[in-house]
Order: C-alpha cells, then sequence, then structure tokens
C-alpha cells in the first residue's frame, strides 16, 4: 500500500474514532450511566483508599 | 523551569483544586465529578474535581445493569484518539509524581531493552483482567464487583486518597486492615522504583497508559521524522528515557511524548504537533 493510500487509511480511522467517541459519550448519557458514575465518584471509595 | 514541568503541575492543581476537601478529609461532590479527567486520578483524593476513568470504568461494569461504560469508553476514547500518550506525559497527576521522584539524585538503572518490551505488557493484562474481564465476571451474588483495579493495585488512589484521608478521619483509621498494608506495600515499592527508573508505573502496570497507547500511532497529536534530514546519530535514542529507539518508531506505544527526543535532535528532524 502506498503512502498516500495509508495516509487516507489513518485519516479515516482517527476521525471516524473521534465520531465514535462522541457517540459514545451521547450513549452513555442517554442510558442513565452518568447517575452511576457520579454516585461512586462523590462518595469515598473506600476499595480505592485500601479498606475495601 | 520546563514547559512540561510547568504544563503536568498546572493539570494536576486543577484536577485536584478541591483544597477544602484536604483540610477537612472530606472528598468533593459537586457536578464536575460527572466528567471523567483524562489522567489517572483517584476520585476519592479529597481535593479531586473530576473522576478517574480507570475508576469510573470498573464502577459502572461493576454495576447489575450495565456489563460496559459507554460514556466511560468515549470519554477514553475522545482522550485517546485526540492526544495518545501525551497525556501521559503532560497531564497526569501520578505521572508528575513519578517525574519529580526521579529526579531525586539516586542511582538510577536503565531497564534492560528485552526485559523492558517483555514486562511493558504487563500493563495490558492488568488493564483487560483487572479493569475489564475480573470486574465483569467475578461479580457477588447481587451480580455486582468490585473495582479490582483500585483495589488491589492502584497506587494513585493510596498515595492521594487513601493516606489524606485516613489521615484525616479517625473512623477510618480504625478500619485499617491487611487490604491497606497491601495498597500501602505497592506505593512505597512504586515510589522507590521510580527514585532508580524512569516512569516504572506508567512502563509496566498503568491500565490508563496501557489504552492510550493503543492510538500513539492513530491519534491527532503525532511524532514526525523527517527521513531527508534525519542522520541516524541516535540522539534522540540516546536521550529517550522510555527506551525507544525514537528515529525508527516516533510513534511507539510506550512513548509518553515528553519531547526530549525533539530538544535533542542536531538536525531539527523530529517534529510534534496536531495532525489535522
Amino acid at each position: 500500500m502506498n503512502t498516500t493510500g495509508a495516509a487516507k487509511i489513518l485519516g479515516i480511522t482517527k476521525y471516524g474514532l473521534l465520531l465514535m467517541s462522541f457517540i459514545l459519550i451521547y450513549a452513555g448519557i442517554h442510558r442513565n450511566e452518568v447517575s452511576i458514575m457520579f454516585k461512586k465518584a462523590i462518595n469515598i471509595c473506600l476499595e480505592c483508599i485500601g479498606i475495601g | 523551569m520546563a514547559k512540561r514541568t510547568i504544563t503536568q503541575a498546572i493539570a494536576t492543581i486543577t484536577t485536584n483544586a478541591n483544597l477544602d476537601g484536604f483540610l477537612q478529609g472530606t472528598i468533593y461532590k459537586g457536578n464536575t465529578k460527572k466528567i471523567c479527567v483524562p489522567g489517572l486520578n483517584c476520585y476519592s483524593c479529597p481535593g479531586a474535581i473530576g473522576s478517574c476513568p480507570i475508576g469510573s470504568l470498573q464502577a459502572v461494569i461493576g454495576t447489575i445493569k450495565y456489563n460496559v461504560s459507554l460514556y466511560v469508553v468515549g470519554f477514553m476514547l475522545l482522550f485517546g484518539v485526540l492526544f495518545g500518550r501525551f497525556i501521559c506525559g503532560w497531564l497526569c497527576p501520578f505521572g508528575f509524581i513519578e517525574d519529580l521522584l526521579y529526579k531525586i539524585p539516586f542511582r538510577k538503572i536503565k531497564v534492560n531493552n528485552k526485559v523492558n518490551c517483555l514486562l511493558s505488557y504487563l500493563k495490558y493484562v492488568i488493564l483487560a483482567l483487572f479493569v475489564i474481564l475480573l470486574p465483569m465476571f467475578l461479580v457477588n451474588e447481587f451480580g455486582m464487583s468490585p473495582p479490582y483495579f483500585c483495589e488491589y493495585i492502584c497506587p494513585a488512589g493510596t498515595l492521594a486518597g487513601g493516606v489524606p484521608l485516613v489521615f484525616m478521619n479517625e473512623s477510618l483509621r480504625g478500619s485499617l486492615g491487611y487490604l491497606f498494608v497491601w495498597k500501602v506495600f505497592i506505593l512505597i515499592s512504586v515510589i522507590i522504583a521510580s527514585l532508580c527508573i524512569y516512569r516504572p508505573f506508567c512502563r509496566y502496570l498503568c491500565p490508563l497508559g496501557a489504552f492510550y497507547a493503543l492510538f500513539n500511532k492513530v491519534s491527532f497529536y503525532k511524532y514526525q521524522v523527517d527521513k531527508n534530514k534525519c542522520i541516524s546519530c541516535r540522539a534522540c535514542t540516546d536521550k529517550c528515557k522510555m527506551n525507544i529507539e525514537v528515529h525508527k518508531n516516533p510513534n511507539s506505544p510506550e512513548c509518553i511524548r515528553c519531547g526530549e527526543c525533539v530538544k535533542s535532535c542536531p538536525t531539527k528532524s523530529l517534529s510534534s504537533g496536531l495532525e489535522l
């Protein structure tokens, strides 16, 4: 594959991944994952600090 | 002071701006904790104003309702595809701590390339096993699981969360047991290793670094070697503290984008920046 072809595929890949990231974030918000994450984040994570 | 050190300090202070938490022995409960920060920064750090992506990922996977977190993976993908391991080198608070530790005068060890290469795969195993598979499948009778990486490995949580919170809260001090001893042992081991080896946690253990490493070759932020100018003098490779042959592999998954190689190149054949 020549360098121009490889560059084109790389370009499509990174813009595709960028678009996918926004879609995933939106889908996660839509699924109400944020509330679960938030609830964990605002309470002391006993496992994280070594108490379990 | 170097631009990178200043940026790391600003990033660390910004993501841990809740000074009141350190004074009161509490953690921040504001809405900014609905957002993931790009680096490894425990959300149980009293100062943390955002959420750790690795902790958050395990938290959602470990619930009954979900097996995967689209929201957190979306954030990690966004950071990864934009910056790759630039985040490790410039924005991660724990990476910053390791950099500061390495500056302390101590016997320095350059890890053998073969050993380094082999050990570097360990972080991918930790990502797959402790962050994804164990929380997904090793569940209790209610279908829930703890954050295995956070609970059994993460030294950032021990340093930034465990130590200050235990110090400030008598009730937490009364609950200490073998797990805390184990976590402190890991933390001390990483600290001692960081005195001798450059970024041992980032190289061998960090699951977030493992994830971002997957994007170094495809991210918008890239390194480039101008083959017309490069004279293969290996000045970049000799300068690299991550054991990378920069002139041959400028976008290696192990590269944390510290920029030392770019500064060292005598013919200015190395460059870095956003490739749109």
